[in-house]
């Protein structure tokens, strides 16, 4: 990896975060919170100060569904698809969603967000709404696009 | 003098509009000349009503709700100040039934204190079972546990004074107290609600089984879908550190306790505690094989006493009020209360703290008031690995003993009511589907079973051309998933599918001639 300033960051974060036990999933979320993605330069970095293999962080990075190994659109919809929201229509906003939303909008499942009194939830760009409906969910979408 | 205002500060309260309504009140309030005092609070758990506002009238705690911003000018105008009528006015809060019949040992405070606030916590009987552990040693209090016949809230049911006894029992060396805060299962808030409203009942719960069994490190693993449960815990251990309740030297005892929060990174099956502390360890949150248990070989290979938050949060109750008055709820070997979360198409979906032994029709129509539109076709208990049950069993109690005996499980008590329009053959896939994403693939059972087993009930609902065959090989799925998968995620898929499939046949048609 050529020297760059990100490259100094993630050292950064590197030290910041890489003494501690079991330092690999908090120095992902820092990097995580850094550049909203887990760029592909940094994984031999990671692996390196951790002593760990190349396998070893990429095996960790995609088996939690938290970690992007690419840049993210500009806004995330995450919509709880559980048996409370779903009892209270969770499917039908999933559809209207997956068939309305912009190029700059992730769709995400997500089971749960502890809503379960005032489903349906979703959570759009990390603010959750409960007993969200169609409207809601559509003027979220047009502000989005 | 000016007149305390009560709104919660919950996420979920926070979603439906207290933010934006304790905003609209102080500038409203101001501008009719009114003086009150606006203090944010944790949440009651009556989520039906909130956005929700308590007005301290002296004679009593008023509430009005569910409120929104367009509703100030009309309670200033009523006087509401006053603890007023008003179309929105609930009364004395305390004196709801669906607060009233409720004994709450684990949300005493809900809706009273400030999450954060140490002050409030202490002024509440915060940190006396602390002081009391301190004062009587680890053996007094491992006697009081054993009295209090305190069972992990996590779902098994293990008594918690045999886990205490063989983390304390291990030969001397490192060990750990751990919190299962990542217990993602559907339809249960009751962790969410204490972690984000009684933050330091979590950490002296913690701090009192830390020093019973010698670990001076312990960690708490929070799902990351709960982000303001991950803040107020690190604020809160921050100001406990500062205050001496944790650190190199816990109030003057001279023991060391450090507690951190570790950020789950979405994987439901990080809430299996042998995944856990793999995840922990920076691992991919995989299963372990058994045994070892982790109270003999758990975090780093060591002695580890893993706990969920209800579990914890219980520890300061027994402590401050003794084992025998945490025994005397309850009923059978079910002891003490359970944080019950009612959800889905209940009327009243709140949070409903009782002893054990409440019937579940009392507590979907007495508390739940029945559902929005029509008739409660089914409720799932425990989960989304729970039994579903359907009216002619609604007179089961609320017992460990109980559901096991009738094949269904209470898991963390979260009950998912839903009514005549749910698609049940829905909910059987949804339990595959689910499974199929958050298996953590170590074992076939469930991560090649839970996709075989879709494509199954995808058939069914189609009408399947080889109706029976496919029901038989269902069944002989599920079998195979409980008695050979490595945890609970494949081993108890077999509940909310042959549930399902035993209580609505007709949502599985028949093969229908074209």
């Amino acid at each position: 990896m050529p020297p760059s300033a990100d490259s100094d960051v993630i050292s950064q974060l590197i030290a910041a975060h890489g003494q501690q036990r079991g330092a690999l999933l908090p120095l992902l979320h820092a990097i995580q919170a850094r550049f909203t993605f887990i760029p592909a330069p940094a994984i031999p970095e990671i692996a390196a100060a951790l002593r760990l293999s190349r396998a070893e962080v990429e095996g960790v990075i995609s088996f939690y569904a938290d970690f992007y190994r690419e840049p993210p659109p500009l806004h995330r919809l995450r919509i709880c698809r559980a048996e409370s929201c779903r009892a209270c229509g969770s499917e039908d906003l999933w559809q209207q969603a997956s068939a309305g939303h912009g190029a700059q909008t992730a769709i995400e499942t997500v089971y749960c967000f502890g809503a379960c009194a005032a489903s349906p939830a979703i959570e759009f760009d990390g603010r959750l709404c409960c007993r969200v409906d169609a409207a809601q969910l559509d003027a979220l979408l047009k502000d989005a696009s | 003098m000016s007149v305390r205002i009560r709104i919660s500060e919950d996420s979920v309260a926070i979603a439906l509009g207290a933010d934006a309504l304790a905003t609209a009140l102080a500038q409203a309030a101001a501008q009719h000349g009114e003086s009150l005092e606006i203090i944010r609070v944790s949440s009651r758990g009556l989520y039906w009503l909130e956005p929700l506002i308590e007005v301290d009238t002296g004679q009593g705690s008023f509430g009005y709700g569910p409120l929104a911003v367009s509703d100030v000018e009309s309670l200033l105008a009523a006087g509401f100040l006053q603890g007023a009528a008003h179309p929105l006015a609930l009364g004395p809060v305390e004196s709801l039934p669906f607060l009233e019949r409720q004994q709450r040992l684990l949300f005493a405070r809900a809706g009273k204190t400030r999450p954060l606030s140490l002050d409030d916590y202490l002024a509440s009987g915060g940190y006396a079972g602390l002081k009391r552990v301190l004062a009587a040693g680890g053996d007094a209090f491992m006697a009081e546990l054993e009295a209090s016949g305190l069972r992990g809230r996590g779902g098994a049911a293990f008594p918690a004074h045999l886990k205490w006894a063989t983390v304390r029992g291990a030969a001397s060396g490192e060990r750990f107290v751990v919190c299962n805060a990542d217990e993602g299962d559907s339809g249960a808030y009751a962790d969410r609600m204490l972690m984000e409203g009684d933050p330091y009942a979590l950490i002296e719960g913690m701090t009192i089984a830390a020093l019973c069994v010698g670990a001076r490190h312990g960690y708490i693993y929070v799902r990351s879908e709960y982000p303001q449960a991950i803040a107020k815990l690190q604020a809160a251990i921050g100001h406990a550190r500062a205050a001496a309740y944790l650190g190199d030297d816990v109030l003057g005892s001279g023991q060391a306790f450090e507690l951190e929060v570790r950020q789950g990174a979405g994987a439901y099956i990080c809430g299996e505690e042998s995944a856990l502390l793999e995840s922990i360890e920076g691992k991919r949150g995989q299963v372990r094989a058994r045994p070892p248990l982790p109270a003999s070989h758990g975090l780093f290979g060591r002695p580890t006493l893993v706990h969920n938050v209800l579990s914890l949060a219980s520890i300061p109750i027994i402590a401050r009020d003794g084992g025998a008055a945490f025994y005397h709820f309850g009923r059978e070997r079910s002891r003490g209360t359970l944080p019950l979360t009612l959800g889905g198409c209940l009327q009243h979906g709140g949070l409903v703290e009782t002893a054990f032994g409440l019937s579940l029709r009392t507590l979907l129509y007495d508390f739940g008031a029945g559902a929005k539109n029509g008739e409660i076709k089914a409720v799932q208990v425990g989960g989304p690995l729970g039994a579903w049950i359907t009216a002619s069993d609604f007179d089961l109690l609320i017992d460990y003993e109980a559901f096991a005996a009738h094949g269904a499980i209470l898991g963390h008590g979260s009950v998912v009511a839903v009514d005549a329009s749910c698609d049940m053959a829905g909910m059987a896939r949804l339990a595959f589907t689910f499974c199929a994403a958050e298996s953590c693939g170590k074992c076939t059972p469930c991560r090649i079973g839970s996709v075989r087993g879709g494509e199954i009930i995808d058939r069914l609902r189609d009408g399947s051309a080889q109706h029976d065959q496919d029901v038989a090989l269902l069944l002989e799925l599920c079998d195979t998933m409980r008695d050979g998968s490595l945890c609970a995620l494949g081993g108890m898929l077999h509940y909310p599918v042959r549930s399902a499939l035993t209580l609505f046949p007709d949502a599985f048609p028949k093969w229908r001639a074209k």
